[in-house]
């Protein structure tokens, strides 16, 4: 063996050379004999040293049915059912293929949105991969097991700190929402312990996700927060305090909407917004000078009243500038505190404050009075109107699909976009029925389906699988683009259903 | 039992990539009905955007394909998605609509007649399967009686060309040793191009191919210039070796002639016989393609005579080749072995039965030094040989600082594979069935088994 590679080093020598430089009789057929030696000769060599296999799979295995479709939606990279499957497969437990682990991490890599299902469906043969491969680093810092309580356990505490220490910005927001959602007290010491040291534009995101579930625990580090070096930060921990009812600084401001605001004698609200910004309200979040096209004082009185634990325009003892004679007996509903007259010039500004402070203080009564409202002057008031959207999100979740229905009923879809992702999915009865009204009367009235994409989208993901034969009936009815659209939407309903069926 | 072909098989069918994804969009309950299948067939009607629904049956011992649809590509969206429907086990209906079964009785009537017909030469059928599908229905057995003569002079022009090839090969080679391979890199593909051309006009494409490979060595990487000169070494060979066939030993000479090109149509490998009917285990397929022409390697096994067989069919670049086997399943089939030695390369005869599904769940295997030991006897036979196909029983891929390797208890070799992380997820880090070519270059994994079966790589 040694002396055929010492004649083989003198061949590739002597062929480099040239023969014209020294001679080599025979040089090719001696290297032919030479490369079949060593061909024939080949013998395995040591092994490397293997990495440990695997952890055992203790999941059932996908049904057969439900592996084809996976690897059909990796291989075609399915932005709008992957999602969907992958948190099904999650919750219903199943183990992924190993064979489809390398197409599953490459996904998640490439699409951040799919990551915690990917990973946690993944599973420890998953992770076990991902620690081979650098290109799949990420799976990493994914936690492996999320919602149960063996997260509790230590390994489990390092890894979340290595996240937290090390990870990716978005990364450590992730983690950090999660852990509130468990633990808010144990959230907020995570952030406490890192605070001084986050860049600004960080804070301000970290401070956002304290809304999940803020409580009076809070206070004190946000009261702390309202002295940030940066204006956004101030903003923000104001915000947040001013979603605390009892609050200092909801106090504070209940103090200030009571010198704005005066209950007259005939129970009408006369309003005289602050003239200037001072310091304290500058403290307490307020900006000195109007960000939008609104005059100062008016944005002085929306975030006021924004900020306004909503009881104290309830509470008849509080009720600023009550006569002896006007005692009120009853404390006031929304309803009537929204019926009383209002100084026209400031009644906008009342009435998007409120809007505002029902959203922050989730408070569903009243959500519920002020949208009765917006319903009745959808039209004439659509521009200034807010947010009923976001008044929707305070309401529970089949009064939202209601409301929602009766809106589309009323309105169609050109304005319903925004509420229509605010409801339950898959959607109730009334709403799809409400829905499908209104997009077979859009196709009766000749309009163009893609100006429907919108709702469209939003329909395909939550229509219910039922609504696929009336849909179908549609389309059947419809002119050519109207009926493609439409036998699309169906088709996706049946896809998705087939999909789900599969993982069942 | 599941007889049944897998999604990735199905999709091997296929012409191009938009067809497998019109046909998986085709794959869903909704647009067929009249759906069923048999063991002989699959079919069903598809609704599409005319009134009258396209009628689609699928015959699977082909696969032969037909519909009503006005498509080109072949096999077209309707047929490829009524395969994957049955290959999701959804088609339930048996009843054989009559448009369907007289279809499949004008085939079985064919298929008799060419059985007959072949029957005085070697009681074989038609050569690679019937897949042309449209076009089907002339007899490929039935050639006309050719001018022996004349076919004669033919070959007696080539061989003329084909040995003055061999000479101005020998001469170049020489040329470029005097100069010194140190010079390689200087001179580019250009030279070798150049001579790869004049060997194609010498009609000895085996020439050719070798020839413009030598262009790109100088390029490959740490150790060139071993590499170069291991296939100078062998192409010299190889002209010497043509030079002199008409002294070489029969099977050798064969090899030579084979080597540099000399084809032997499969109708006459499986008219010169000897078939050699066996249960053949589907190892698994590759195909490569170049600029003019697509590849396929589909490699056999004979479960019963432990033979191992490499069939090659051929496609226009974007268009699959004809032949297509289910990876994994046992064809009840007809071989006859072209000359050259060692004995691999097959023509595939009559089919008896539908593939089916093998008696053992995965196929027996040997070790990576044994691996390697059956491919050092090979090139006893045939010294130009890179690889021999080899089942490795347990074998662990492991990613190392130098690349991958497929390690066994008997050592390591290199492994290559399109997707080598998919088969280290599939085995999950423990010893898996693999099979591949294993050659002086390291182990091209093909299939491996795992607890669920076969899995293409």
């Amino acid at each position: 063996m040694t002396r055929t590679a010492e004649t083989w080093t003198d061949l590739v020598e002597d062929a480099l050379l040239g023969t014209n430089r020294r001679a080599s009789p025979g040089l090719l057929d001696r290297a032919a004999a030479a490369t079949l030696v060593r061909r024939a000769g080949l013998r395995p060599a040591p092994a490397p040293e293997t990495p440990a296999p695997a952890p055992l799979e203790g999941r059932p295995p996908l049904p057969a049915p439900a592996a084809r479709r996976l690897a059909a939606l990796l291989a075609e990279n399915s932005s709008e059912l992957l999602p969907q499957w992958l948190t099904t497969a999650r919750r219903r437990g199943f183990a992924a293929p190993p064979e489809l682990l390398p197409a599953l991490l490459d996904a998640a890599r490439q699409r951040s949105d799919l990551r915690a299902d990917a990973v946690a469906f993944a599973g420890a043969r998953g992770h076990w991969l991902a620690a081979l491969n650098p290109e799949w680093r990420y799976a990493l810092r994914v936690p492996v097991v999320e919602s149960a309580g063996e997260a509790d356990t230590a390994e489990a505490a390092d890894d979340a700190n290595a996240v937290w220490q090390e990870g990716l910005f978005a990364e450590r927001v992730t983690h950090l929402s999660r852990l509130r959602r468990r633990d808010p007290a144990a959230g907020l010491a995570l952030l406490r312990s890192t605070w001084a040291t986050e860049r600004a534009e960080d804070r301000l995101l970290f401070l956002d996700t304290l809304q999940e579930g803020l409580g009076p625990d809070d206070e004190p580090f946000l009261e702390a927060a309202l002295a940030d070096r940066a204006k956004n930060v101030r903003a923000t921990a104001a915000e947040l305090l001013s979603a605390l009812p009892g609050s200092a600084l909801a106090a504070r401001m209940a103090e200030r909407a009571r010198r704005a605001v005066t209950f007259t004698d005939d129970g009408g609200l006369l309003v005289a917004p602050p003239e200037s910004c001072d310091a304290d309200m500058q403290r307490d979040g307020i900006a000195a000078a109007s960000p939008t096209g609104r005059g100062d004082r008016a944005f002085w009185l929306g975030e006021i009243v924004a900020a306004t634990p909503l009881a104290f325009w309830s509470e008849p003892a509080t009720a600023p500038g009550t006569t002896a004679k006007a005692q009120v007996t009853v404390a006031p509903t929304p309803e009537s505190v929204l019926a009383r007259t209002v100084t026209p010039a400031w009644a906008d500004e009342m009435r998007e404050g409120w809007a505002r402070a029902a959203v922050r203080q989730h408070n569903a009564a009243w959500a519920r009075a002020l949208l009765a409202e917006r319903r009745e002057v959808a039209h004439t008031r659509a521009a200034s109107g807010g947010a009923p959207s976001r008044l929707l999100s305070v309401l529970p979740a089949v009064e939202r699909a209601s409301w929602t229905a009766r809106f589309v009923a009323d309105h169609g879809l050109a304005e319903a976009f925004q509420l229509l992702v605010t409801c339950p999915t898959p959607w109730p009865d009334d709403l799809s029925g409400a829905v499908l009204d209104s997009l077979a009367g859009a196709a009766g009235a000749g309009s163009y389906p893609w100006s429907h994409s919108g709702v469209l989208g939003v329909a395909e993901r939550c229509l219910p699988f039922t609504a696929a034969p009336r849909i179908d009936a549609l389309a059947a009815a419809a002119t050519s683009a109207w009926a493609e659209v439409l036998s699309r939407l169906a088709d996706t309903l049946r896809t998705r259903a087939a999909m789900l069926a599969e993982l069942a | 039992m599941n007889d049944r072909w897998s999604t990735d098989h199905v999709l091997s069918l296929a012409p191009d990539a938009p067809s497998q994804k019109a046909g998986s969009k085709l794959a869903k309950p909704e647009p067929w009905s009249g759906t069923g299948a048999s063991q002989e067939a699959v079919w069903g009607a598809c609704k599409g955007s005319g009134s009258r629904p396209y009628q689609t049956v699928v015959a699977l011992d082909g696969p032969a394909y037909r519909c009503s649809c006005p498509s080109r590509k072949f096999p077209c969206k309707h047929a490829l998605g009524l395969l994957l429907l049955w290959s999701a086990d959804t088609l339930t209906g048996a009843d054989v609509p009559e448009w369907a079964e007289s279809w499949l009785a004008g085939r079985r009537r064919r298929a008799e007649r060419a059985d007959l017909a072949a029957a005085p030469a070697a009681g074989g059928s038609g050569a690679t399967g019937d897949g042309s599908g449209r076009g089907e229905g002339a007899s490929p057995a039935a050639a006309a009686p050719r001018d022996e003569a004349a076919a004669a002079a033919r070959r007696r022009r080539r061989e003329a060309r084909v040995a003055a090839g061999a000479d101005e090969l020998l001469a170049r080679l020489a040329d470029q040793l005097r100069d010194g391979l140190a010079e390689a890199p200087s001179r580019g593909y250009a030279f070798w191009d150049g001579v790869a051309a004049r060997m194609v006009d010498a009609q000895a494409p085996g020439f050719a191919s070798r020839a413009r490979d030598l262009g790109a060595l100088p390029a490959s990487g740490p150790q060139w210039p071993a590499r170069l000169l291991e296939e100078y070494s062998l192409l010299h060979l190889l002209a010497i070796g043509y030079q002199r066939h008409d002294a070489l030993p029969e099977p050798l000479a064969a090899t030579v002639r084979s080597r540099v090109g000399f084809t032997v149509d499969n109708a006459d490998v499986l008219r010169a016989g000897p078939l050699i009917r066996d249960h053949w285990l589907v190892l698994g397929s590759r195909d490569s393609s170049d600029d003019r022409l697509t590849t396929r390697r589909l490699w056999l096994r004979g479960t019963r005579s432990g033979r191992d067989a490499l069939l090659l069919s051929f496609g226009r670049p974007g268009t699959a080749p004809e032949l297509s086997l289910p990876t994994g399943l046992v064809l009840d089939a007809e071989l006859a072995f072209h000359p050259a030695a060692p004995a691999l390369r097959a023509a595939l005869g009559a089919r008896h039965a539908a593939p089916s599904a093998p008696a053992t769940p995965r196929p027996q295997g040997t070790s990576i030094e044994a691996a390697l030991g059956s491919y050092a006897t090979a090139l006893g036979d045939d010294p130009w040989l890179d690889a021999w196909p080899a089942v490795i029983a347990e074998a662990t891929p492991v990613p190392t600082d130098h690349g991958w390797q497929l390690v066994d208890a008997t050592g390591a070799v290199p492994l290559f594979t399109p997707s080598p992380w998919r088969l280290l997820a599939a085995s999950t880090g423990r010893p898996v069935t693999v099979f591949g070519e294993c050659g002086h270059r390291g182990f091209h994994a093909v299939t491996c088994w795992t607890e669920n079966g076969p899995l293409i790589l």
